[in-house]
């Protein structure tokens, strides 16, 4: 898995997202390899779109401008494969047409060749997180925990180089948030990755423990 | 993205459209140099007019074509506000879809089995209340008037229409408009009509016009259940066609640019009635009037989808018993005996053409499924299937730039193959396939899409690990949907294949003159189960395929 000495911090400089002409967002911020920068917002304040700015599939109706450098790169250069950017969403869109091991060994990169190699690591990253003999299960007979799980092992597995959390936790219950929540910053600590999350949870903020910034205008606080 | 779509679209689909048109106008009016015209002239149009009662037959299709079509519309409009999302509305749907795969010729033929003065339907009340123990002299199918092609018509475009506005009827606010109107006093068919009508139309509008353009240019239909004395226009320019004269083709050029002025009189006709509806459909929404005693209409309205339903399907019934029917006189009800002759008898003749059929079905449709493919994975989330392209096949008469490309297809000296014709099948069946496969592609969560990129993941990758297994089942539709439309195609295929590339459909047509209903009913049989062939499959794979994954099984 990782390594956090492989690690870089991520910066965002200047920037700035607009839709019609108006501005909808502008941040600066670096955020260091183990850290979590926090943006919280009412919807509709661009905070996904900043998401898919940095991941690269922003929507054509937005512009967008801004540096993204992860160390010296800018990844706004990068089509969208080669920015290694893990995200993960609301939902766990687990592929339905994979088994739940076949999810996590297609993200597993491809110089990790083998695919008895393959599926041991796959088995091995189930097993982390108390899905061992899952790997021939079917996505959709798990429940919304396991699921979120999976997803988060799976992108894990990508060896990414930052992390981008787009309310990851807010379809799930109380208990089962809190739990996610913590597992899944534990990891991106110990992954060295650094993190984005926009959520509109206070309790997020609170957990994730690092920087904040607020968007939007009827933000309350 | 959106120019480059437009382009491979305008390519594959409107060129051919366009020059085929070239290659029909210019004979028309004296140049086609292979045969000796090189000078501008109207002869043409003179012998044309000089043909016996050929205005008759003209307005006979303009007429049919106008009828059948606001017939159609008029009923599926009705139904769908007076049962959208109730529970008739859901069985009717299911009767009905199936009857979209049903090639036209087949369903033609079924309905002539079933009103022909020998049909079913008079022996079942012959003779205790028709004292008939001959078949009656009547005009029947094919009366002067077009009454029993227009109802051929009625119910092949009902199912088409249906489906349309059920693809168009989720963008709508269907529920909201209904509770609004409900709580201010409206019956289910005016509050539909006055808040949702003019939004649901303004999105079927260009394939109502398709259907329109093609109930007036119809030509296997027309042969079967049309007018004979004379026949309607299209019907005599294949003829013309057919005959190895060069002075008829000539005529028939010309026949051509009456056709497609035809198709221009038919629409602007409906701009008319278009015009018209929307006046009365102001007077109804300013009138106040609730209509609160909708249930008539509502009855009568799903009646006629109903019976149009059944008419095609006992009909179909009708086909395959008389293709095992051994002695059957009038008025008996049922055939005195069954045998297999006319199978063993007709097999052997048609095995040829059905393998040539299947072989330009899987041809069409696989390579309309591929280019489909390309143009909406380049198009991204943009609905590249509501585009006058996509449609421009389907709102010009074929016969009027079918015939110019098979003349330029002899001036390349390209002769008829099962590559040449399957080459033409394609801008049939491209359209279709592209509706069909527009909606799920862009319903998919594009989210998968961006977690496969982050993951690394290249866009070809990602367009064959996650977007197409995704889409399976949508993909094997289309291509289902491609094939029933490429086996149903007659005219095309008899004016490129030159009768040396003969199909099941192209068989089965020809045998409507003569009349032997038993080989009929083997041939008309075989057309209809084949589309059902492609949907079997298209239902079956991915359930196999994906047996252990709940999510893909719906």
């Amino acid at each position: 898995m990782q390594t956090p000495g492989k690690t870089m911090a991520l910066t965002l400089s200047d920037v700035t997202i607009r839709l019609a002409g108006r501005v909808l967002l502008s941040v600066s911020a670096t955020v260091m390899p183990g850290d979590v920068l926090t943006i919280m917002g009412p919807s509709g304040a661009g905070k996904s779109a900043l998401l898919a700015y940095i991941g690269g599939f922003l929507d054509p109706a937005f512009v967008a401008s801004g540096a993204v450098l992860l160390g010296e790169d800018d990844l706004i250069g990068l089509p969208p494969q080669r920015r290694h950017t893990g995200i993960l969403f609301q939902d766990p869109l687990l592929f339905p047409h994979l088994s739940v091991g076949g999810n996590i060994v297609f993200a597993i990169p491809e110089v990790i060749s083998g695919r008895d190699r393959r599926r041991r690591l796959a088995e091995e990253a189930l097993d982390e997180v108390g899905l061992g003999g899952f790997f021939d299960r079917d996505p959709e007979t798990l429940s919304g925990g396991q699921k979120a799980r999976v997803a988060l092992q799976r992108v894990l597995l990508s060896e990414p180089r930052l992390l981008l959390l787009d309310e990851p936790f807010s379809k799930l219950d109380m208990a089962l948030r809190q739990q996610t929540r913590e597992l899944v910053f534990a990891k991106a600590r110990s992954a060295g990755l650094p993190t984005i999350l926009v959520t509109h949870d206070r309790a997020d903020a609170d957990a994730a423990g690092g920087a904040l910034i607020h968007i939007g205008a009827e933000t309350k606080s | 993205m959106h120019s480059r779509i437009g382009t491979g679209l305008k390519v594959i689909l409107c060129l051919p459209v366009l020059a085929g048109l070239a290659g029909t106008l210019l004979p028309a009016f004296g140049y086609l140099p292979t045969l000796g015209g090189t000078q501008a002239t109207l002869q043409q149009f003179e012998a044309l007019a000089a043909q016996p009662h050929i205005l008759r037959s003209a307005l006979i299709s303009l007429v049919a074509g106008l009828t059948s079509t606001f017939i159609a519309l008029t009923v599926v409009a009705t139904f769908v506000a007076g049962f959208a999302g109730t529970r008739p509305f859901a069985v009717i749907q299911h009767l009905l879809s199936p009857l979209l795969a049903v090639p036209h010729a087949a369903s033609a033929f079924a309905i002539a089995f079933l009103i022909a003065p020998s049909g079913i339907l008079l022996r079942i009340i012959s003779p205790e209340l028709t004292g008939f123990t001959r078949p009656p002299d009547w005009l029947i199918p094919n009366d002067p008037l077009g009454l029993s092609m227009m109802s051929g018509l009625v119910a092949k475009e009902i199912p088409f229409l249906l489906l349309v506005m059920l693809a168009a009827l989720p963008q709508l606010p269907v529920a909201n408009a209904r509770r609004l109107m409900t709580a201010l006093g409206y019956s289910r068919v005016s509050g539909f009509a006055i808040a949702l009508w003019p939004l649901l139309y303004r999105q079927v509008r260009l394939p109502v016009f398709a259907v329109l353009v093609y109930a007036t240019s119809v030509v296997d239909v027309a042969m079967i259940l049309g007018p004979q004395l004379p026949p309607t226009l299209p019907v005599r320019i294949a003829r013309w066609l057919a005959d190895d004269d060069i002075g008829t083709r000539f005529l028939a050029s010309a026949g051509a640019v009456l056709q497609l002025a035809l198709g221009l009189m038919a629409i602007a006709i409906w701009i008319g009635v278009e015009r018209l509806g929307r006046i009365c459909h102001q007077h109804l929404s300013s009138s106040g009037k609730r209509l609160v005693g909708d249930g008539l209409l509502r009855l009568a309205a799903a009646s006629v989808m109903a019976v149009s339903a059944a008419f095609i399907f006992i009909g179909l019934g009708l086909l395959a018993l008389w293709s095992v029917a051994g002695l059957w006189p009038f008025p008996d009800r049922l055939p005195t005996s069954l045998t297999f002759r006319t199978w063993d008898r007709a097999l052997g003749a048609l095995a040829g053409p059905l393998a040539t059929t299947i072989a330009i079905a899987l041809l069409s449709s696989l390579v309309a499924l591929a280019i489909a493919i390309g143009l909406l994975s380049r198009s991204a989330h943009r609905s590249a299937d509501r585009w006058l392209p996509v449609f421009l096949p389907l709102l010009v008469p074929e016969i009027t730039f079918v015939f110019g490309l098979q003349i330029l297809a002899a001036m390349v000296g390209l002769s008829p193959s099962i590559a040449t014709v399957a080459a033409l099948h394609l801008i049939f069946v491209l359209p279709y396939v592209l509706l069909s496969l527009g909606p799920p592609w862009r319903a998919l969560d594009r989210r998968y899409e961006q977690i496969a990129s982050g993951l690394g993941k290249s866009p070809l990758a990602i367009l064959l690990t996650i977007r197409l297994p995704m889409l399976l089942r949508a993909c094997l539709t289309a291509f289902a949907v491609g094939f029933a439309v490429s086996v149903s195609l007659y005219l095309p295929t008899v004016l490129i294949g030159a009768g040396r590339v003969t199909t099941i459909t192209t068989e089965a047509v020809a045998l409507s003159s003569g009349g032997d209903r038993r080989v009929i009913g083997v041939y008309a049989l075989l057309q209809a189960l084949l589309p059902f062939l492609g949907f079997l499959v298209a239902s079956l794979v991915p359930q196999l395929l994906f047996r252990h994954r709940r999510a893909m099984r719906i």
